[in-house]
């Protein structure tokens, strides 16, 4: 990926492990199982096989809805024989899927492996199709796949494919962005009101056709740190990037609002007079997780890229050892701010190669690992004690409100341990 | 290119991936982009399994594709032949792979690691999962038989007594399947009363070591079709051993069974069927439960009860049977994903004058089940859904699966305790007999109604949809413009609602048909009560 080399250049001693071998982690197409929701008028097409479709089927581990805004166009041997046919073939699906579906008003092409390797061109489909169906659909194209992305680098393609229809408006305002969960879109939005910023915007909207403006006057707040390319895309169009750690925990939190205070000039009175109560609460709620988890050492397999601002809440302000922070892939800039608040004792990994890294779990013998579902049971039946990760981007973790309750997510795998008399 | 919301099977090598976790000391290396890996999370969730499946992902990425991905394969499998030291290796690629044509398994064989190699070739654009399945244990059985193919057939018939107890292999049985685990038990058990010894289970529990010894066996017990009935073939082929074609799931299909073995095992037949007196009503009269419960008069409720059914095709054509023969209930819809079992899932649905639904669009069968209007569903996975969004009842018959049809508990569906498993899971999703009653009678209770779940089910269970979804996808499911249909007067459509949700569907478009037939452009009450007469119940 090209995003390390554009990346502002961040000065760091801190030694990564870089690794290379077998990756135990979900592609990029995995995120349309939290983005579907998220955009109310949207349909996710995945053009790919039938692996594509087993996976996202089975990644999202329920299928409680019974026509769901995702599918995929599987390729079959007739569209390999020849790309005119697969193009045709892509055309009459979607034409299928549209009339079927008028409720769609934006359907993203989403490209995999497969469709990458025999170089199916989405954009242009998307463009061929936007001229039949635009402006009742916005047809857009990104790539989810397991060779250029991982998990959650599917939505900061999604997102920046966004950011080329972003209406231009150089006015003074903010600009939120990565997915959040309703509630604490609400939180923030009351919070930032209170603050005395009223023009707040969030990308995504609750509806991908609800656009928000970009211009020289925005201030881009990113409340996840996996969109870089995403916030890459929005400063060459005039945005700035807000340095701040991300608003997981009582500190991250109260650091994320007070970039924004400070970009938009709002007075220290104000900002304690608006913060410092939301930010006690939490403290409060908080502190009955500490004695559980103070001193347990942590270890984070490579997911999400949420573990290193993880390890910064849960060593900051839980008083957690990290032994290592792995992550998919690095993004300096995004993190800047993240690993200068995080000890050096903490070793980041970058990559991975599972089986190496299993052996330092071992050896570490941590008192939580933080993994992916595949691994979990397998960890647990050697008695070690496990936290899915998955649950950290399927729940409402950000925000003074949820600080508790992301702490309770690793309280709870360990309580049950002591609770069991098994 | 085809459209698919939800899949039934997954690619051929999720088929690879159950036979190789079934077995022990056999690894898979897997030429796969990062991503795929998502394929252990089944095992280790759904199925609850305490290690990572054997399989090691090459997991190339864009930035290998430029390079050299054919020796990424080569450096995976040293690594994981040093690690893991299996007694043989499977090598093969998912869909993205095939495409790169790096010949991974070709590749692989050339190493000479010194152990078995198999390469898997599984098209994972033309083939599915179960097939997958199928060809890997087959691919796997061959090369644990390389060595002793040249035992001739006929040679093997002639040393087939001597005074020891008759054994038998029971093949196909996978994790990931439906109930496997528990169906060997029980069939070994069985076999065993019959005086039959299991020579080799395979894939479940197998080493490639105790697949040489598959020739062993006087005869194979093809359990599951779907993933054995190659290799059972080729057996027979190869070795003469001949293999039953009778699955035992239900209690008329298990004394088939054992009857089919008593031929094979070279037992009397009478002696094997004793104590299982066909037609006798006494409650010993059968190893199951089944029979007695069924004929009890608490069971009279469900006779004629609307049934539909879908799943991969043993698991189908199986339950059609136990549904109409053993419990009473009418067959209103038969279906299949496995296409490979088209003629025999055909056949079946003839035997129940319904078309047979061989496909594997989600959409299609929901539509098919709004259409057949059932009061139960036995399916999949996938039907669990459609049933719960219709407001259906509904019991899991057949993968794919979910967790919660992993028990902990002995839960067969084979044999005679299968069937006795078999009664309890598709008769306790029903509304109960007099209940049912009550509810046609007071169906304006506004706490007892047919909107409500069945009471001994409790308000949590079921999510029962409000009837009325069902009522909306029947009418979608006719499809016939509002402008040709007679008119219905008001009090008629109160008087509809009047009827259980679960025929109002068919009462609906046969009293449409009716008034059509007699040019009839308003329907009153008396005309759903006249075509009420006309077509009977």
């Amino acid at each position: 990926m090209s995003a390390v080399a554009t990346a502002v250049p961040v000065p760091s001693v801190r030694p990564v492990l870089r690794e290379r071998g077998q990756r135990e982690v979900f592609c990029g197409l995995t995120s349309i199982v939290w983005l579907h929701r998220k955009l109310q008028d949207a349909f996710f097409l995945v053009v790919g096989s039938r692996t594509c479709a087993h996976l996202v089927q089975s990644a999202a581990g329920v299928m409680i809805f019974a026509e769901p805004r995702f599918g995929t166009a599987i390729l079959t041997d007739r569209d390999l024989a020849g790309i005119a046919d697969a193009n045709a073939e892509l055309d009459r699906l979607c034409r299928d899927l549209l009339t079927r579906r008028p409720d769609i008003k934006a359907l993203f092409l989403v490209g995999s492996c497969p469709s990458e390797v025999i170089k199916l061109d989405l954009a242009n489909a998307a463009e061929r199709l936007n001229r039949e169906f635009y402006p009742g659909v916005r047809v857009l194209s990104y790539s989810g796949s397991g060779i250029e992305t991982t998990f959650t680098q599917g939505e900061d393609n999604a997102l920046r494919a966004l950011v080329p229809l972003l209406p231009q408006d150089d006015a003074q305002q903010l600009l939120v962005v990565g997915c959040l969960a309703d509630v604490v879109e609400d939180q923030f939005r009351r919070t930032f009101d209170a603050l005395g910023i009223s023009q707040v915007h969030f990308l995504p909207a609750r509806r991908a056709r609800e656009l928000p403006p970009v211009g020289s006057g925005t201030r881009v707040l990113a409340a996840q740190p996996f969109v870089g390319e995403t916030v890459r895309a929005l400063t060459a169009r005039g945005a700035t990037l807000l340095e701040a750690p991300y608003p997981l925990g009582v500190e991250g939190t109260t650091a994320w609002f007070a970039a924004a205070a400070r970009a938009f000039g709002i007075s220290t009175e104000t900002f304690l007079a608006c913060i410092e109560p939301r930010a006690v609460r939490a403290r409060q709620s908080l502190d009955r997780y500490r004695s559980l988890l103070a001193g347990k050492r942590l270890f984070f397999m490579p997911d999400s890229q949420l573990e290193i601002p993880l390890a910064r809440f849960l060593g900051e302000e839980l008083a957690m050892e990290t032994i290592e922070a792995g992550t998919p892939f690095l993004d300096q800039q995004m993190m800047a701010c993240e690993l200068s608040r995080l000890p050096d004792s903490v070793r980041i990994s970058e990559g991975q190669d599972v089986e190496s890294q299993l052996d330092r779990v071992r050896s570490a013998a941590p008192d939580i690992v933080v993994c992916g579902l595949g691994l979990a049971n397998p960890l647990e039946a050697e008695g070690i004690t496990t936290k899915w990760s998955i649950e950290l981007v399927f729940s409402p973790i950000h925000g003074f409100e949820q600080a508790a309750d992301l702490a309770e997510l690793f309280a709870r795998p360990l309580v049950r341990r002591t609770r069991l008399a098994l | 290119m085809e459209l698919t919301l939800w899949t039934y099977e997954g690619p051929p090598h999720i088929g690879a991936m159950r036979v190789v976790t079934s077995m022990r000391d056999l690894h898979y290396v897997l030429h796969a982009p990062q991503g795929d890996t998502y394929a252990d999370l089944l095992f280790t969730m759904i199925e609850r399994q305490d290690q990572r499946p054997p399989v090691t992902y090459t997991t190339f990425q864009a930035r290998d594709l430029g390079g050299d991905t054919a020796g990424l394969v080569k450096q995976t499998v040293a690594a994981a032949y040093a690690r893991f030291r299996p007694q043989m290796l499977l090598v093969g690629e998912s869909c993205t792979a095939e495409l790169l044509q790096d010949q991974a398994g070709t590749l692989a064989a050339s190493m000479n690691i010194g152990i078995p190699v198999v390469p898997l070739e599984l098209p994972a654009y033309s083939k599915k999962e179960n097939w997958g399945a199928a060809e890997t244990f087959y691919q796997v059985v061959r090369a644990a038989l390389a060595g002793r193919l040249a035992e001739a057939a006929p040679e093997r018939e002639s040393r087939n007594t001597g005074g020891r107890r008759p054994r038998a292999n029971l093949l196909g049985p996978t994790v990931l399947g439906l109930r496997c685990r528990d169906d060997v038990t029980e069939i070994t058990r069985l076999l065993s009363r019959l005086g039959v010894d299991v020579n080799v289970v395979a894939p479940l529990g197998a080493t490639p070591a105790d697949l040489a010894r598959l020739p062993d066996a006087d005869f194979n017990i093809d359990l599951y079709p779907e993933i054995a009935r190659t290799t059972c073939a080729w057996l027979e082929r190869s070795f003469g051993q001949p293999y039953t074609r009778t699955v035992p799931m239900g209690v008329g299909a298990t004394r088939g069974f054992m009857r089919e073995v008593a031929v094979l095992a070279g037992l009397d037949q009478d002696e094997v069927l004793a104590g299982e007196l066909s037609g006798a009503s006494s409650t010993a009269a059968s190893a199951s439960r089944l029979p007695w419960y069924s004929r009890s008069v608490d069971s009279t409720y469900l006779t004629g009860k609307r049934v539909f059914i879908f799943g991969d095709a043993t698991h189908a054509i199986a339950a059609a049977r136990v549904a109409r023969d053993e419990l009473g209930f009418e067959v209103v819809g038969l279906g299949s994903y496995s296409r490979e079992f088209g003629r025999e899932l055909r056949a079946a649905a003839a035997l129940y004058g319904v078309d047979a639904l061989i496909t594997d669009d989600y959409l299609a069968v929901e539509a098919a089940i709004a259409e057949a209007a059932p009061e139960l569903v036995l399916g999949t996975q996938m039907e669990r859904h459609i049933a719960k969004r219709l407001g259906i009842a509904c019991a899991v018959i057949s993968t794919p699966i979910h967790v919660q049809d992993v028990p902990a508990r002995y839960s067969p569906v084979y044999g005679f305790e299968g069937a006795n498993v078999i009664f309890d899971s598709w008769v306790h999703p029903l509304v109960m007999g007099l209940e049912e009653h009550l509810l046609q009678m007071f169906r304006e209770d506004f706490e007892f109604n047919d909107k409500a779940v069945p009471s001994h089910l409790g308000k949590s269970v079921g999510h029962a949809a409000p009837a009325q979804d069902i009522d909306v996808a029947m009418e979608a499911a006719g499809e016939e413009s509002a402008a040709t249909l007679p008119r219905w007067a008001p009090e008629t459509e109160l008087e509809l609602r009047k009827i259980p949700f679960f025929v109002r569907g068919k009462a609906r478009r046969n009293t449409e048909r009716f008034a059509r037939e007699r040019g009839l452009a308003t329907i009153t009450v008396e005309t759903l009560y006249d075509a009420k007469a006309h077509f009977g119940r």
